[in-house]
């Protein structure tokens, strides 16, 4: 017998060892779909890897700005009068836009409508990968010393990246929406066709679940539907670049991630959500169409006594983001934008007022009788603030 | 290319001292987790079962071979969020026979350890890709013009890893 075990000294190590294995991944098996638990030998491994990583990932970032801030600078001057363009156009369709989202709120709000609102998001740096093929994960800089959590969502100002799937002290490691465990509640844009957003073992997207019998146009934008309760809705997954039947009664749609998922250098984690119903009195502005549709008709109400007097109403400086209007406050309206077709006579008139800080204040005068309530113009150029990177509110 | 057959008597055994034992494995497996995010064609890569195959071979024992290959997979695995044991049994066979390998054979020539490479890459996967389906009820496709790629990038890439590894061998 002894001569038989040391004849078979190696095989019977090895049979040991992958027994242990293969015992130890079925008990795992059997515990992920009751509870997951992060395993010790994770988190050591990890915590091993992790400052490496991060360290490497400073040292890059900081050679990198080095040279791109102070030595390759060519082409930048170019660059700059793009982007002054660019911010230019980006602000007469802000104006525009924002007509059409204060419309959609007072519907909201007309509807009694509750929606989940991004109120705080903290800005991480990926650090690493879990090195693996059929494993499309990576690693960030924040854990839970900096308030990340299991399963909060994580996205870039592109789109969708993915979830948090286990959070550490100082790291967290992130599940890629590509990956084949992974799952969006996903909503078609226009069609407003509802699925399930899931990865591929070959790292590719595709949108489950909708049904062969629906038209579905490639290139349409896929956005998260909100389903799922870890994303807010709205927010850009993907675009469709292939429609064909499906082996089943669901058709095969492959997608076009939003966020480039190969290329991740920072992301938003978004740490808090709100619900909120919408209400008109988070809608901002009432166009001037509106107040004058209203009063045409009929004589004016009179206005109360304390209010501002006649001919004039000096316009507050703008609202901070988020901030609520006040009801004795002029809202800022963007009617001069829209152009609307009254008579110039009932149209209150804008002209620009300088202020000693140079900071050009809008003023309406209104040529007779007294509108308490007469918005102002939105200046065309509207103005822009700088958000810091962490608790920005969206 | 030159295999040759060989008593264990004949083929030269290596050790390693600690600080190589275990900075190697651990640098492999950094340099995995750490590279695909910055090249990403480096995903084809596995270090780490390069480093599996080189300290079996070199070492000639299958025990410290299935050990190493253990101990190596058992970390990788740390890093996915696949459950532990995945690589960790990939890796175990691999040490396993490429140790075994080293005790018959003389492979410590170019053409020999690009062929090794190759092979145990394929095994690798194929273990994998069981225990990923058997065990684990990953959704996983054998893809052979995506394996044998894999393997001859890794072969490559071993030629050249083995040459730098081979100064860190001690004769035991």
């Amino acid at each position: 017998m002894e001569n038989l075990i040391s004849r078979y000294r190696n095989v019977s190590i090895l049979a040991a060892v992958l027994f242990v294995q293969v015992f130890g991944l079925a008990v795992q098996v059997k515990r992920s779909t009751e509870q997951q638990s992060t395993r010790l030998i994770r988190v050591w491994t990890v915590n091993a890897v992790a400052p490496l990583e991060k360290g490497l990932t400073w040292l890059q970032s900081g050679v990198s700005d080095v040279w791109h801030s102070y030595v390759y600078l060519r082409g930048v001057r170019q660059e700059n009068r793009d982007l002054k363009y660019e911010i230019e156009r980006l602000r007469l369709e802000q104006v525009r836009l924002s007509d059409d989202a204060e419309q959609a709120r007072r519907l909201q709000a007309l509807l009694g409508f509750k929606q989940k609102f991004i109120s705080k998001t903290l800005a991480a740096q990926v650090i690493g990968s879990s090195g693996s093929e059929q494993s499309r994960s990576v690693f960030i800089d924040k854990g839970t010393r900096q308030g990340v959590e299991k399963a909060m969502p994580v996205i870039t100002a592109d789109g969708v990246v993915g979830r948090v799937l286990n959070a550490y002290s100082t790291t967290a490691q992130v599940l890629l929406m590509n990956d084949q465990t992974s799952g969006v509640g996903a909503l078609l844009e226009k069609s407003r066709l509802q699925g399930i957003v899931r990865g591929t073992p070959l790292g590719e997207v595709v949108l489950e679940k909708v049904m062969s019998d629906e038209q579905v146009a490639a290139g349409e934008t896929v956005l998260t539907s909100g389903g799922d309760r870890i994303f807010p809705k709205g927010l850009p997954i993907g675009t469709i670049t292939r429609v064909s039947p499906g082996p089943g009664l669901f058709l095969n749609i492959r997608l076009h991630p939003a966020a480039n998922l190969s290329k991740l250098e920072e992301v938003l984690v978004i740490t808090k959500q709100e619900e909120q119903a919408a209400s008109v009195a988070d809608s901002g502005p009432t166009r001037a169409v509106d107040v004058l549709a209203q009063r045409l008709p009929s004589v004016p109400d009179k206005p109360p006594p304390d209010d501002k007097k006649q001919g004039t109403a000096t316009v507050p400086p703008p609202l901070s983001p988020g901030a609520k209007q006040q009801p004795n406050q002029v809202p800022p309206n963007n009617a001069e934008a829209k152009g609307t077709n009254l008579p110039p006579e009932t149209l209150p008139s804008t002209q620009s007022q300088g202020t000693p800080g140079g900071v050009t204040k809008p003023v309406t005068k209104v040529s007779s009788g007294t509108v308490p309530s007469i918005p102002h113009p939105k200046p065309a150029v509207a103005p822009t603030s700088v958000a810091p990177a962490e608790d920005k509110p969206q | 290319m030159q295999i040759s057959y060989t008593s264990q008597d004949q083929v030269e055994v290596y050790k390693f001292s600690v600080p190589v034992a275990v900075l190697v494995p651990l640098t492999a497996i950094f340099l995995q987790a750490f590279l695909p995010l910055r090249l990403h064609f480096f995903s084809i890569f596995d270090l780490p079962l390069l480093v599996v195959i080189f300290f079996a071979v070199a070492r000639r024992s299958q025990v410290a071979g299935l050990l190493t290959g253990a101990a190596i997979g058992v970390l990788q695995d740390a890093l996915t969020h696949h459950p532990i044991g995945v690589y960790g049994i990939a890796k175990t066979v691999v040490g396993y026979g490429a140790s075994s390998i080293g005790v018959k054979l003389d492979v410590e020539n170019l053409g020999a350890r690009v062929l090794v490479t190759l092979i145990f890459y394929v095994v690798h996967e194929f273990v994998y890709f069981l225990v990923a389906r058997g065990l684990v009820g990953l959704t996983l496709e054998w893809s052979w013009p995506h394996e044998l790629g894999s393997a001859v990038a890794n072969a490559i890439v071993a030629a050249i890893l083995f040459t730098l590894l081979d100064r860190l061998k001690l004769r035991a």
